[in-house]
């Protein structure tokens, strides 16, 4: 364990967005979107990020990206912290980093071909020659299994599942390290999901890519990670290596939303954890413990003071209080 | 339980086609048949454009025309043929015999009245209660459906609360009427997990108070094992599979509705690749000759690109439209 190389870390990372109000427009408050995460990912792995809606995931994606400023906190990339970089820095890392997105029907350009889509990152970096991309484009759309007369379609004339392919193509045109997937395959059926989560899985081998995967679906997370975190209202309620988080989850929330989860097999029937009520708003968090309105193992002690993300062996961590020891 | 074999809605031979400018013609429900029993949850899972949804609003006659027309078919519920009616007559039907609950509460739910306005409209309109009786019944319902601060919420607009409880308003509206059939078209497809497993729990309580019958229409075959009694697996526009729950996840037939099975990664299990089925569904304009998933069906044989098999019973209340299952 002790060797794995880290490619990314992400220290106290916050990002808060201000909410204005009233007749002067003054600042009123803040939603704390992602409230003071860390973690790191190592080389060639995949991390899973799953939470549900309002729990920060894709912010905290695109403050990783720098397509957002991270509020406070540090990203560190291969050593170097790109937290605060100016654009014009960051470029150079731009092309190390990059996104595939969650609706392939939005997220390109209905007005360039398929070519061009896929070539206009190199043109941005300016490395290669025109006859040199051109070649690329093609290379690159045989690798996520399209035909190269694909090229001079437009992205209507695809299917869904072949945008997203289309997509996974663009984000690959820089050769980078990491990719950062914001719930690639939820808009996708089920039929077609699979094939491109294999896709994904085929690429990482070839290309020997890095993965921070967000969803909210968690058989497709557990599906595709070697390692899970857990957000809840901005912040990481668990992370750790995927078969303790599946097999031993600790933190109740995390218990709670596995057990949630529907399975197609008549076989095998869990006992659910119904939870009462729902997120809270991120803008005005509860005291202590984020989770502790809903959770049904609350103690007082979670109404006041806010759970530390620690150790509990294997390399699983949990912020709870029922897993911090009495003597501290 | 002793109705449970007593059939509530009897869907025959239904057609719904689309007439595009083109002169093409989408054969979106095209030939599609089955009956739901008093007290049953039927479910019908199916990828986009299956038709699982314009069945459903086949059966409401919510199909916009033009371009959509029901061609052919019966659809009775009750003995009395919902295509033969008027418009007068089938206003009726619509929120009184049959409720509906759609996959996006917000866009379902009217912004500029209160919650407590849309759920006493239909019962001032079709159970004729004065206002102030509907609105005391709104109250009742909100209870019904879980909201502790009924009182208030019975004065507050949509926009005021988050996507569980606007979905549980909506089945608040939907059994407001006390329906024989409650038909619910995704109903939790956009909403979390947690907020999910509520919201499937409180249509299956509704069902067994009010005795109504559910028509349960879902892409998600984990919410099927979940809820329903009986499944229909569509697949462009026709029925290829039908089943009990159980028989359907033990013993699956069709071969797409095998695929479509194995390509759910399994949260209890790990596999190192998925299965998938090649390609995507073709648009309803340009089904094959033969039969609909023959173009990527991995079993597919010469006569499954000429002529189209039947749903045929194969086993006891097992229905598969599939050459590999007919002698």
């Amino acid at each position: 364990m002790g060797e794995r190389e880290k490619l990314l870390e992400v220290k106290n990372l916050k990002k808060y967005f201000p909410v204005k109000g009233g007749v002067l427009q003054r600042t009123i408050g803040h939603v704390k979107a992602v409230d003071d995460v860390s973690f790191e990912i190592y080389k060639g792995e995949t991390l899973g990020i799953v939470g549900e809606s309002g729990s920060g995931k894709s912010t905290l994606g695109r403050t990783i990206l720098r397509l957002l400023d991270p509020t406070e906190g540090q990203v560190i990339f291969e050593g170097d912290d790109i937290s605060t970089l100016s654009n014009r820095k960051m470029r150079p890392y731009r092309k190390d980093m990059q996104m595939v997105f969650q609706d392939p029907f939005a997220s390109l350009n209905p007005r360039m071909s398929v070519g061009e889509i896929i070539e206009e990152p190199m043109i941005v970096q300016n490395t290669l020659t025109k006859k040199e991309r051109k070649e690329k484009v093609v290379d690159l759309l045989a690798k996520v299994g399209l035909p190269a007369e694909a090229r001079s379609k437009y992205p209507h004339e695809f299917s869904g599942g072949q945008r997203q392919r289309i997509g996974i193509a663009r984000a690959l045109t820089l050769n980078p390290k990491l990719i950062i997937g914001d719930e690639p395959v939820s808009a996708l059926d089920v039929s077609v999901q699979s094939q491109v989560l294999n896709l994904m899985g085929d690429l990482q081998d070839e290309f020997d890519l890095t993965y921070l995967f967000i969803a909210h679906d968690l058989s497709v997370v557990k599906h595709i990670s070697d390692r899970v975190g857990v957000m809840y209202l901005g912040k990481m309620a668990e992370i750790g290596p995927k078969d303790k988080i599946f097999e031993n989850p600790l933190h109740p929330y995390t218990q709670a939303l596995l057990s949630a989860v529907p399975i197609p097999d008549m076989e095998r029937k869990r006992e659910k954890i119904t939870l009462k009520g729902e997120l809270p708003s991120p803008s005005n968090p509860p005291s202590g413990c984020p989770f502790h309105t809903r959770c049904p193992e609350a103690h007082e002690r979670c109404k006041v003071e806010l759970p530390e993300l620690l150790h509990q062996g294997n390399e699983q961590y949990v912020a709870c209080h029922l897993y911090t020891s009495e003597e501290k | 339980m002793k109705n449970q074999e007593q059939a509530l809605l009897e869907v025959k031979g239904l057609k719904t086609y689309f007439y595009m400018d083109d002169n093409k013609v989408a054969k979106a429900v095209d030939d599609v048949a089955f009956t739901i029993n008093k007290g049953e949850t039927l479910a019908i899972v199916g990828e986009s454009g299956s038709g699982k949804s314009i069945t459903s609003l086949s059966i409401m006659r919510l199909i916009q025309s033009p371009p959509g027309k029901i061609v052919e078919g019966s659809i009775s519920l009750e003995g009395k043929d919902l295509l033969k009616l008027s418009e007068r007559e089938m206003m009726k039907v619509r929120g009184n015999d049959i409720g509906m609950i759609f996959q996006e509460p917000m866009t379902s739910l009217n912004p500029v009245f209160t919650i407590g306005n849309q759920i006493s409209e239909s019962l001032m309109k079709h159970k004729k209660m004065k206002k102030k009786e509907a609105y005391n019944k709104a109250i009742d319902l909100l209870k019904l459906v879980g909201f502790a601060r009924a009182e208030e919420i019975v004065n507050e607009y949509p926009h005021q609360l988050s996507g569980g409880m606007r979905q549980r308003a909506m089945i608040a509206i939907a059994m407001s009427c006390d329906p024989k059939l409650l038909i619910a078209d995704e109903p939790t497809t956009a909403l979390d997990v947690t907020i999910q497993a509520q919201i499937l729990d409180l249509m299956v309580q509704m069902k067994e108070k009010f005795e109504s019958s559910i028509l349960l229409i879902t892409h998600d075959l984990g919410v099927v094992a979940e809820v329903s009694d009986r499944v229909l697996v569509m697949y462009g526009g026709q029925v290829v599979e039908e089943a009990t729950v159980h028989e359907l996840f033990t013993n699956p037939k069709h071969p797409y509705t095998n695929g479509l099975l194995a390509s759910i990664p399994n949260i209890d299990a790990d596999v190192e690749r998925l299965e998938s089925i090649p390609g995507s569904v073709l648009p309803a304009h340009r089904f094959p000759k033969g039969c609909r998933f023959a173009p990527r069906c991995k079993h597919v044989m010469d006569k499954c690109r000429e002529s189209n098999p039947d749903l045929l019973e194969t086993e006891t209340n097992h229905k598969v439209r599939c050459y590999l299952y007919e002698d």
